[in-house]
Order: C-alpha cells, then sequence, then structure tokens
C-alpha cells in the first residue's frame, strides 16, 4: 500500500461528507445519512500512473450526481471546478464535468466488504476515467471552485487533469 | 480540515525517515540534506531532516514532522524534472563545509 | 573528517564485482571495485539502478557493509521477494560483470570514532549492515590504540530469528573475543539452538536495560532494521532516558527482517 501520509482513521461516529459551494453554503451528511442515500454498484477498471492497471473492480457508494442533486435541492451553487479534500491532507482538483453523468462516486464498499482504511476508508473518491490518483482516499468535501486549483500531485509535476487514454501523466504531457 | 494536534504517532510499518530521502536529495542539492535542519511551518519544531518521516509513495516522496504530521517537503521526478515543494520548512540550515 | 558539505555532487558509477559472498541463506555481499569512488563514512549507503532490456530501471538503496578504510566497496543485500531488484542481486549477479551505483548517500546516520562514544548499535535483521561497517571501522581505526577502544567502548544488541540467519555471524565472534571493549549481545526470536543460553524473544524495554549502557553515560545510539523494530526501540530508549538527539535511527521498512 503506497500512501502519502499516514492511514487516517476516522470513527463512523464523527465522520461527515460536505459538498461545499464557492459562496460557502454547503450540504453535509453523516454516515448514517450518507449510507441511506441510493446507492450504485459498479465495476471498473483502474489505471494507476506508475503504470499497472486492474481490471473489473467491484465498488458499491454514492454516485456523485446523487450528491449533486441533493445539494442542489439544497440551495448549494455548483461551479465550474472540484477539489476533493480528504484526511492527511491529500487534495486533487477536477473539473465538475468530469465528476458528473455517471462518471464519479463516493466509494465505501470494495469487493463487497468495507473499504478498509488502507484502502482510503471509509469513503473514497473514485474517478475510474482519469488516473488513479484522482481517486482520493479518505475524502471529506468536494469543494466547488470557481478557478481549477491543482491538488497535491497537480501541483508538484503531475498531470492537471490525468486521461490514462492520453498518458496524461506528468506536466506538460499532451 | 482542523490540524491534529500534537501526539505520539502510532508504528506505521510502511514508512520509512529521512535517510530514505537522502538519494533524490542529492539530486537537488550538493551537501547531504538529511543532516541539515528544517523548521516545521506547522508546529514550529525545528528537527534534523534524517528524523522527519517519509512515506513510500510510486508517485513521490512525502516527508512529514514526527511531531504534528504536516508535510514539510515533498518530492516528484518527472522524465525531464526533479520538483521540490519545501514549503512546509519555514527554514532549512545547512553546516557550513570545514 | 571533513564535512560532508564539502563533498561532490553525487553521480551515477559503474561497479565491477569482483567478489560474491553468501553471508547466510538469505543474505549475499557483493564486493566492488567502483573506479573513482571518492570514500564515505560508516552508516552511508548507496542506490543502486538496474536497467532491464525494454529500459525500464529500478532502484534500491544498500547501505555499505565495509570500512572506509577497505580497499572495495562491499554491500550486504538481502533477498526480498519483491520481484525486482533484489533478486537479481541475490540470485544472478557474479564476479565479473557490472552495476550501476551512485553514493555515497547520507550524513544523519553516520558514525566515525572522531563522533565518540560509548556506542550502542541496535540491529534486526539485515540492519546489522551499516552497523557493522562502523564496527569494521573502529576496528581498523582503533586496530593499535588500546586506551582510545577503552574511552570508545560498544555494545551491540542484534536480533536475528534463528542462529543460521544471523549476518557477520563469525566475524562478530572473532571480533568480540579479541577485542574486550566490543560486546555481542544476539536475541534469537524464532528458534534457538540447543544449549542456547541468550536472549530468546523480540527487542523490549527490559531487554534495552540490561543491555545498553545507562542513559547517564550518553551514549552514541544506533537504531536500524525493519521500521517497527526501529520505532519500538526508539521509543524504548527514550523511555529510559536517553536524550533523543543521541539515538538515530534508520528504518527499513516492512522488510522480511528479523522479527
Amino acid at each position: 500500500m503506497l500512501s502519502a501520509g499516514p492511514t487516517p482513521r476516522s470513527p463512523l461516529a464523527s465522520w461527515d461528507f460536505t459538498l461545499r459551494g464557492a459562496d460557502g453554503r454547503n450540504a453535509h451528511w453523516t454516515w448514517d445519512e450518507f449510507t441511506a442515500l441510493p446507492r450504485q454498484t459498479t465495476t471498473k477498471d483502474i489505471h494507476c500512473v506508475t503504470k499497472w492497471s486492474k481490471f473489473d473492480t467491484v465498488w458499491e457508494g454514492i454516485s456523485i450526481d446523487t450528491l449533486l442533486s441533493e445539494a442542489a435541492a439544497k440551495g448549494v451553487a455548483s461551479s465550474p471546478y472540484v477539489l476533493a479534500r480528504c484526511d492527511g491532507g491529500y487534495t486533487t482538483n477536477l473539473p465538475l464535468a468530469d465528476v458528473m453523468g455517471g462518471k464519479a462516486w463516493i466509494a465505501f464498499m470494495y469487493d463487497g466488504k468495507p473499504l478498509p482504511p488502507e484502502h482510503g476508508g471509509p469513503a473514497r473518491l473514485l474517478v475510474p476515467h482519469l488516473y488513479f490518483w484522482k481517486s482520493a482516499k479518505w475524502v471529506r468535501e468536494l469543494r466547488f471552485m470557481e478557478s481549477d486549483s491543482p491538488g497535491f500531485w497537480e501541483s508538484l509535476g503531475y498531470h492537471n487533469y490525468g486521461d490514462p487514454w492520453r498518458e496524461q501523466r506528468y506536466a506538460g504531457d499532451e | 480540515m482542523k490540524k491534529r494536534p500534537t501526539r505520539k504517532p502510532r508504528i506505521d510499518a510502511q514508512r520509512v525517515d529521512g535517510n530514505a530521502a537522502a538519494g533524490i536529495l542529492s539530486e537537488l542539492f550538493v551537501p547531504d540534506l538529511t543532516a541539515a535542519r528544517a523548521r516545521c511551518a506547522g508546529c514550529g519544531v525545528t528537527r534534523t531532516i534524517g528524523v522527519l518521516l517519509v512515506y513510500a509513495h510510486g508517485m513521490g516522496t512525502v516527508m512529514r514532522c514526527p511531531g504534528c504530521d504536516s508535510v514539510v517537503m515533498r518530492i516528484a521526478r518527472t522524465p525531464t524534472h526533479v520538483w521540490l515543494d519545501a514549503t512546509g520548512a519555514t527554514s532549512i540550515a545547512v553546516s557550513a563545509p570545514r | 573528517m571533513t564535512g560532508v558539505g564539502a563533498a561532490p555532487r553525487i553521480v551515477w558509477r559503474s561497479a565491477n564485482v569482483i567478489d560474491v559472498v553468501q553471508e547466510t541463506r538469505e543474505a549475499r555481499t557483493l564486493v566492488l571495485d567502483v573506479p573513482g569512488w571518492p570514500g564515505h563514512r560508516a552508516g552511508q549507503h548507496v542506490d543502486v539502478r538496474l536497467t532491464a532490456e525494454d529500459g525500464y530501471q529500478a532502484e534500491r538503496s544498500y547501505s555499505i557493509a565495509s570500512a572506509p578504510e577497505e580497499p572495495h566497496l562491499s554491500l550486504t543485500i538481502e533477498r526480498l521477494d519483491d520481484g525486482e531488484v533484489s533478486p537479481y542481486l541475490s540470485d544472478e549477479l557474479r564476479a565479473g560483470e557490472k552495476l550501476e551505483l551512485r553514493g555515497p548517500i547520507g550524513g544523519y546516520f553516520v558514525w566515525d570514532v572522531a563522533t565518540g562514544g560509548p556506542l550502542l548499535l541496535v540491529a534486526g535483521g539485515s540492519g546489522i549492515v551499516p552497523l557493522m561497517a562502523m564496527l569494521r571501522h573502529r576496528d581498523r581505526a582503533l586496530s593499535t590504540d588500546t586506551a582510545a577502544r577503552h574511552r570508545l567502548p560498544v555494545r551491540l544488541l542484534y536480533s536475528s530469528r534463528r542462529w543460521d540467519d544471523v549476518i557477520y555471524r563469525d566475524e562478530l565472534a572473532r571480533l568480540a573475543e579479541r577485542d574486550t571493549t566490543l560486546e555481542v549481545n544476539h536475541t534469537l526470536t524464532r528458534e534457538q539452538p540447543d544449549g542456547w543460553t541468550g536472549f530468546k524473544r523480540r527487542i523490549d524495554r527490559a531487554m534495552l536495560e540490561a543491555v545498553a549502557w545507562p542513559a547517564s553515560e550518553q551514549p552514541r545510539v544506533f537504531v536500524c532494521g525493519p521500521t517497527a523494530l526501529v520505532e519500538a526501540v526508539a521509543t524504548n530508549l527514550v523511555g529510559l532516558g536517553h536524550q533523543p538527539a543521541l539515538v538515530k535511527t534508520e528504518r527499513f521498512g516492512p522488510t522480511g527482517g528479523s522479527i
């Protein structure tokens, strides 16, 4: 297990997830509220920037589309970009368009079992169409951003977008 | 995200220490940096870089303060560059050569 | 010894393997001739780089086992099932072949006789390698100076699984036999030979209290091996009153190790 820091251990009783608008207004869920939302199971291939891929991985979680519509109903305005913020301080940035339309989830089960802490549990962002560093472990918040804000690896030489099909690993890759 | 207060760190069998970063640091600095002293921007404590905790990550080297867990330095190698972010250190002091 | 601040930039060099010594079933020493080698300090390491035919490169760090006074550079490699570098270095590399390395690297986990003592060395498994460089250096640097050896006594506490896993076993016994200022203590954690009267468990606070210099002696301490062992030993030593600044650690990560 490779990680940028110690494994955070987040007790479910104090875990929460937030969708935060650029104006500060937010929608937020406790673990019980979160896991009561309609969930989806998805089977995807994942692509790691260090050149390995894992095929047909099975995840269960809440689609970001579900969270976005719940947030909109509470008056949280969206913005063109999001920044994922995580326990331990990790961040990653994405265009809003890349987490909508059935492309992204907050996943809390892997292979039929609760996601263990070493793999990002209680919950991680899952965005399989991009390199796996975008699928941020220990995610706690998606923050809407009016302008794109490079995250942890994006600000240290890695590609800002990270499309595996175009092999966009590093800054400057076409 | 609130910063965690200083606490006794759990033993994490995966982590190593500043010695493991000495090689890549030698691509950026001529004097050995693991014997240098860095002041952590998170907690203000000055420590020898050799005692920073290094978490193995295929994408880069992340060096954290053993007291407060803040990231003191992070290094990534791409095909064309070595990137360093040392903003987690407010100062670094290297001994003058004898 | 000049400060490492004066050292030149570290570059990749070609090294010739002149001998290979099987130390234990899992550990092998590569004896290298490195043209242009600038010299090193005990405790430092090198990075070894292997390039496959398809251009894929893998790098690993290995502690230098030889003393700075020795004519050739020795690296002791423990075979790990990481599938990349160590199986090649452990099984295939032969005398007459070459490998690429850079170094010496490291200025924190280093010791030479000028640093002083007393000296406490604590090793788990392959963590003995950099500490052996320190012992070999001390032996050569103080070989004729009995008074200096008495001013700079050493205690080694070395944790291994079994007697046959102890790297440099015979050399340590020889060194201790002819040098009354060197004390070698083994603990064998999994299996012990018949008649074994030494320690039989993982290093704990009580063992350190029995073996180590008291904190009042202000020994220089070097602890090396798997991360879990190193952190537990360092925590226990600080608990026994040793100043953290005098306890230097080198973690090898979650290796096969000794425990």
